[in-house]
């Protein structure tokens, strides 16, 4: 084998010693097919390094915006109806997560970060401008006769430690607990203002979205979840917890405790178009329309209270 | 008399800029892989990952034990699934069925891998989930519910190459078998199987690698939960779905992590490829 390849080298070392573009080469190779594999092969090599200078460049400007799942389509709205009145406006609306949307700022390859949860210690030095808020819900099957938790109840069902319905004065079934996957700003949430210092057991399911988790629980009569609000739909039951069912109503008294902001994350004091982009998705005519989407306006909760921590 | 020469040399080196150019993408996602998960392994030790059986990134806690049996439980059950039908369906289109039977039916098996996993995994969670939930109890989404869909997945794998390498065994076999008095399945298991071995065997290792390696369909009906599975009903998370499944919230450490957990993954499949194909090796040898 050793041979072999010594061979092949010393006849590759040969083939290279002639150039490829000397007269003899092209006359000889002008007329044939593989002619074209080189011109091929060129115009390849130039497109693929040209690929970023072939963006349309007709002079607009370009928001970018990036980050959690779950404000994603909302801001997508936004951005619409703001390019509608400002034709000059691109606004480039992209997922990826509430912790790619923190780094996509600090890296400065978006404008505009979003993040469902709340920014931990070391991502502080960003500016935070909330700009809406949304409940979490804890779901369960409609058949489930659970109409009412306790926290301290919700806590121990998702630490693992109540893992039958029967303690629950309900039908004598182990609890399927469904929970988000590590890093999600939802399951974030959940754990700030449940569990606290607790640990999410590990035996839970961990699904990727809310859509999933909704999905799961309305299929499974004995499994448990949570999601945000504004998605329950009429296949699951969001469950009241210390007798406060989940609403707009109850969130912005304050009563019902489950609640994370919606933050836009930004590097510094924006200005210009950032500017006039953010303060359009806080002004009336946007934040009047999201109590039917499901999400709480901005005003409504006043700035103090912000996001309860219950840390034991 | 220079230009079929100056056509080879032409041919021979744009080949090999080609050829280069896939091998050197291997090599940058290699060292990508390593180079982001190796830091972290160090970092809190190798044995804390391999062995370690919590896996809660916020609290610096990368135990990767549980995703290392789930994967290779899964895969092990999906063999188990795949291999047997498999192996069976091309001895049938084969060595037993007629030519019209199996010119029908070896298309349609191609066919299946065709079906995007996602595909498999939304049809596992609608049908098979609630199957093995109501059938065995426990929450559905299991190892049982990954193994099956796997199974099923690595099927086309295994029976192509399978029919490909019995159609290749010379018929000068088979005849000389029957010629001694051997039925038909005497010869099949005798001749024709110990023959094919080494092309039996690829099949049976690619279908292998299609499992360990497959994310989506196994994220929708394995359940995901990252711990050691109690049993064949309870949920269990693969290496790729950790990945998958965090991927898009990590950062920092995390991320790492999960760089951490492909380096793992990397090594579990160089690893069981070259048990596979050492064992293929030593049986041709015998």
């Amino acid at each position: 084998m050793n041979s072999e390849s010594k061979k092949y080298g010393d006849t590759f070392h040969q083939a290279n010693r002639q150039s490829f573009f000397s007269k003899k080469f092209l006359k000889d190779n002008i007329l044939t097919g593989h002619f074209y594999l080189v011109v091929y092969l060129i115009l390849g090599a130039f497109c693929f390094f040209n690929f970023s200078a072939c963006r349309p460049n007709s002079g607009r400007e370009e928001i970018i915006v990036a980050g959690s799942t779950s404000i994603q389509p909302f801001t997508d709205e936004w951005a619409e109806l703001f390019m509608e009145k400002d034709a000059k406006v691109v606004i480039n609306v992209q997922g990826g997560g509430s912790s790619a949307g923190i780094m996509a700022v600090k890296e400065k390859t978006a404008d505009i970060g979003l993040s469902s949860r709340e920014l931990k210690q070391d991502e502080k030095d960003l500016m935070e401008i909330t700009v809406a808020y949304d409940g979490l819900a804890i779901i369960v099957h409609p058949s489930n006769s659970v109409n009412n938790l306790s926290i301290e109840q919700v806590r121990s069902i998702f630490a693992g430690e109540i893992t039958n319905w029967k303690i629950l004065n309900s039908t004598d079934k182990t609890i399927t607990v469904v929970v988000r996957e590590e890093g999600s700003g939802t399951r974030g949430a959940f754990q700030e203002m449940v569990m606290g210092q607790r640990r999410i057991s590990k035996k839970a399911i961990v699904e990727d979205s809310n859509g999933v988790v909704r999905e799961i629980v309305s299929r499974d009569e004995n499994s448990i979840g949570f999601i945000s609000l504004g998605l329950v739909n009429d296949r699951v039951k969001a469950i009241a917890l210390e007798g406060v069912r989940p609403s707009e109503e109850a969130i912005v008294k304050g009563e019902y405790g489950l609640r994370r902001p919606f933050l836009f994350l930004v590097l510094e004091e924006p200005r210009g178009l950032l500017k006039e982009f953010i303060d359009f998705v806080l002004s009336d005519e946007i934040q009047s329309r999201l109590p039917q989407e499901g999400l709480i306006p901005v005003k409504k909760i006043p700035a103090d209270t912000g996001f309860e921590r219950r840390e034991e | 008399m220079a230009r079929p020469k100056a056509n080879d040399r032409l041919i021979r080196i744009s080949l090999l800029v080609v050829a280069l150019s896939a091998i050197s993408i291997l090599a940058i996602i290699t060292i990508f892989i390593f180079e982001q998960g190796l830091p972290i392994m160090a970092k809190y030790g190798l044995k804390n990952f391999l062995l370690g059986q919590d896996w809660f990134p916020s609290e610096k806690s990368f135990g990767l034990l549980p995703m290392i049996v789930g994967s290779l439980l899964v895969t092990l059950g999906a063999l188990l699934i795949g291999v047997p039908l498999g192996l069976a369906s091309a001895i049938f289109l084969t060595e037993f069925s007629t030519r019209r039977v199996s010119r029908i039916l070896k298309p349609v098996i191609e066919l299946l891998s065709g079906i995007p996993s996602v595909v498999y995994g939304f049809l596992g969670l609608m049908f098979l989930v609630p199957f093995i939930r109501e059938t065995f109890g426990g929450p559905g989404l299991s190892v049982l519910s990954a193994s099956i869909i796997l199974g099923i997945m690595i099927l086309p794998t295994i029976i192509s190459i399978s029919i490909d390498s019995i159609r290749a065994v010379p018929d000068s076999y088979r005849e000389g078998s029957m010629a001694l008095g051997a039925t038909k399945w005497q010869t099949v298991r005798m001749v024709v199987l110990p023959a094919a071995r080494s092309g039996l065997v690829a099949g049976i290792i690619l279908g292998m690698g299609r499992a360990i390696g497959e994310t989506m369909a196994v994220i929708m009906v394995a359940g995901n939960a990252a711990d050691l599975p109690g049993s064949l009903l309870a949920p269990v998370r693969t290496l790729t779905s950790n990945i998958a499944l965090e991927m898009a919230y990590a950062s920092g450490e995390h991320r790492q992590a999960l760089f951490a957990t492909g380096v793992i993954l990397f090594v579990i499949i160089m690893i069981l490829n070259f048990l596979a194909n050492l064992t293929a090796r030593k049986q041709s040898r015998k």
